[in-house]
């Protein structure tokens, strides 16, 4: 195991399946000579020219829709937005062509293409550069949707993104790029898009989180066995497809569920596993599912509104709190 | 560097001029400054001394933001608008006070030419309740729409449009007024300023799209990031335009006065390129490593405020002891501004949810 950081666990990835496949290639916004605006891709020039590591302009729809035609076209493009907040540019890129044009022509295009970068919000950064997207992506058929919480997921998940044949969106949380993990360092680490991992055994109530609210439901975790109650922890990692066996497996073991999500709480992901557990775990249950999602409001900017308005450990304590019916 | 010109193939951005490290670059040359003088082109003395305290007070206001910044007094992104003052103040003192002006995220410039007070805009920027968007904007989001001043909007090439929208108001309205859109030369090459420029000339808008050509996107160089001429992108729309000096006030006074005085009387959209400099790196977070210290120090021997200093004792208007009067009061200003956003309140905890919706009792879905 190597301890790195997350943006080191990223580059690592681009560069082992660059170096693989000729055919991958990266672009973006200051990818290329400023190194990244992240540094997820520093040295990456350097290493590959000016061929296979592209800056593009502030043409989020124009460079996304050119890495869509050539994925249809037999490459492998790697595309960077500085975040997803500004991929909704590209957005009719993504869902309306990336997502359908294989199924649109039967079968004959292939899109093997991933659309990288920051999800969610940094600290402080107003409403517009702090939304979390990936239960929107996740709402349309064709792409595939993965949000990790570790330097170690986002390693072996990028690896298999850039393998996979169809559109994939990889998140990454802007305020956890300097942070540290242990990383496999077997040669060719590559972990399945779709599987799940229990990231905590426990026996009491099962936390689903990911992303950067895997650590937060971490810390209620720590918090709340001192209090005496065990808490398990699932991290899907990809949200789409979605590991539904692990979870329901676990609920069956605690009878208890909380489903701790960055975005917003309308048709989001933990409206989407609370219907799933319901439907596939019912009988097993012996609380209502509980989510922690952010309020249905817009990110504010003022320091103490914003720290109320991210969810936090206290948020996720209360919700156990609730499904375990201690007051 | 890399290898960039051994690879057979690259897409390594084609630009326009050549590459020269540290020298200035092609695309952000500066177009002569007008020759004219003050009385000419229509203001008084007054005038004058209004203008450099103005633009004394937008770099006064950044230097000290930029410093409670660093003691940690607030966070989010900090872009510094210091080095292109004399375009917001040569702007507004060219417009009318109801025509309507919309920016992009470098915005605190714009905001306390348009009347925010220091006071509002320090407050926005700590975040607090007396902030002029009660503090849930922030350093990219200063608004005073009284003012007619539609605030500062962060995703890039994003509020190109609405600032067509305010023109098309305006028309719909018959009320003589125009709206003016702020971006940088980056904006130029998102879709949203090709679409609002065909259906701006397709409509007859009364709008000035202007860019603030500073030389970079961020890291990249303006000829690294879009192709050939800036201004002639209006010539695809059957737009007029043309270039200004953006680091003399007079001549973007000059410009913005007459081209106005156009989109007023016509209704049609005119386009400006307004070339100047930034200073200070794209964001607090910004090394800076795209540009050599001489390059900087080229274009701050052509800086606006120490250019309309020497105009002002050359022609007998200001002695030293009257620019330092002017001088300590900003500063004073300023100073008195951090002590009222560093003792103003943080909003309550339950104004997260106001301003949401325009109802009384919005609805929400928690
Ligand atoms: C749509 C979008 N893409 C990317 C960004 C990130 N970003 C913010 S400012 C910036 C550079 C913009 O440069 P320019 O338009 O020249 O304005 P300047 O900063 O020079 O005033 C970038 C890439 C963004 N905010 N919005």
């Amino acid at each position: 195991m190597a301890e790195l950081q997350f943006r080191e666990a990223i580059r690592e990835a681009i560069d082992e399946e660059m170096a693989r496949e000729e055919k991958v290639f990266i672009m973006g916004e200051e990818v290329a000579e400023y190194n990244g605006a992240y540094k997820a891709t520093e040295g990456l020039l350097d290493k590959y020219g000016y061929k296979r590591v592209i800056d593009t302009p502030i043409s989020e729809l124009g460079f996304a829709g050119i890495g869509v035609g050539a994925a249809m076209n037999g490459l492998r493009p790697i595309v960077e937005f500085m975040t997803f907040n500004f991929a909704v540019l590209a957005a009719d890129q993504i869902i309306n062509h990336a997502s359908k044009a294989g199924y649109m022509t039967g079968g004959q295009i292939s899109m093997p293409i991933v659309f990288r970068g920051p999800n969610a919000s940094a600290g402080q950064l107003g409403a517009t550069h702090s939304v979390a997207y990936d239960s929107m992506y996740a709402h349309f058929p064709g792409l595939k949707v993965i949000y990790t919480s570790e330097p170690d997921d986002a390693k072996g998940l990028l690896k298999s993104a850039i393998r996979d044949d169809n559109p994939v969106l990889f998140m990454e949380s802007e305020q956890m790029y300097g942070m540290k993990g242990e990383v496999s360092e077997e040669e060719d680490y590559i972990i399945p898009i779709g599987k799940g991992k229990i990231k905590r055994e426990g026996s009491d109530v099962t936390v689903v989180a990911h992303g950067k609210m895997y650590h937060v439901a971490k810390q209620a975790a720590a918090q709340l066995e001192k209090d005496g109650v065990d808490v398990e922890i699932i991290d899907p990692r990809t949200v789409k497809p979605l590991d539904l066996p692990l979870i329901v497996e676990s609920i069956k073991k605690t009878n208890r569920c909380v489903v701790v999500d960055e975005a917003h709480p309308f048709a989001g992901f933990a409206a989407e596993i609370g219907f799933l557990i319901q439907r596939e775990a019912f009988d097993y249950l012996d609380a209502p599912v509980q989510r922690v999602t952010l309020p249905d409001v817009n990110a504010p900017f003022a320091k103490n509104l914003f720290d109320a308005w991210l969810p936090d450990a206290k948020n996720v304590i209360e919700a156990v709190n609730k499904v375990t019916y201690r007051n | 560097m890399a290898k960039k010109n051994t690879d057979e193939v690259n897409f390594a951005p084609r630009g326009i001029g050549d590459e020269k490290d540290g020298a200035v670059q092609k695309g952000v040359d500066l177009p002569a400054p007008t020759k004219k003088k003050h009385k000419s082109l229509g203001l008084s003395e007054d005038d004058l001394k209004a203008m450099y305290e103005q633009m004394y007070l937008q770099r006064r206001f950044e230097e000290r933001a930029m410093q409670q910044y660093q003691k940690g007094k607030f966070g989010g992104f900090l872009h510094l608008y210091i080095g292109q003052e004399a375009v917001s103040t040569g702007t507004v003192y060219a417009l009318n006070d109801d025509d309507d002006i919309i920016t992009a995220y470098r915005d605190h410039g714009w905001g306390l030419c348009r009347g925010i007070t220091p006071n509002e805009g320090m407050a926005e920027l700590f975040g607090k309740k007396t902030g002029c968007s009660k503090g849930k904007g922030g350093s990219m989001h200063f608004a005073k729409t009284e003012n007619h001043f539609w605030g500062g909007y962060g995703i890039v090439g994003g509020h190109i449009p609405i600032g067509g929208g305010l023109a098309f108001a305006n028309k719909y309205n018959q009320n003589g007024r125009i709206s003016a859109t702020f971006f940088g030369d980056g904006a130029v090459d998102q879709g949203a300023l090709h679409e609002t420029f065909n259906i701006a000339n397709l409509w007859g808008l009364p709008a000035i799209f202007a860019v603030e050509n500073n030389g970079y996107s961020m890291g990249t160089a303006a000829r690294r990031h879009t192709v050939n001429e800036i201004v002639d992108r209006a010539k695809g729309y059957g737009m007029k335009s043309r270039v200004v000096n953006g680091m003399d006030v007079f001549s973007v006074y000059e410009a913005m006065k007459e081209v106005a005085e156009e989109v007023r009387k016509n209704s049609e959209p005119y386009f400006l390129e307004i070339r100047t400099y930034r200073y200070r790196g794209h964001s607090m977070s910004d090394p800076q490593k795209y540009r050599t210290k001489e390059e900087l120090e080229n274009y701050q021997k052509n800086d606006p405020i120490e250019r309309l200093k020497t105009y002002l004792k050359d022609n007998k208007i200001l002695k030293d002891d009257g620019i330092q009067e002017i001088e300590e009061k900003v500063e004073q200003e300023v100073l008195d501004a951090v002590e009222f956003a560093d003792n103003s309140d943080f909003p309550d905890e339950s104004e997260l949810y106001d301003d949401m919706f325009a109802e009384d009792e919005p609805y929400f879905h928690n």
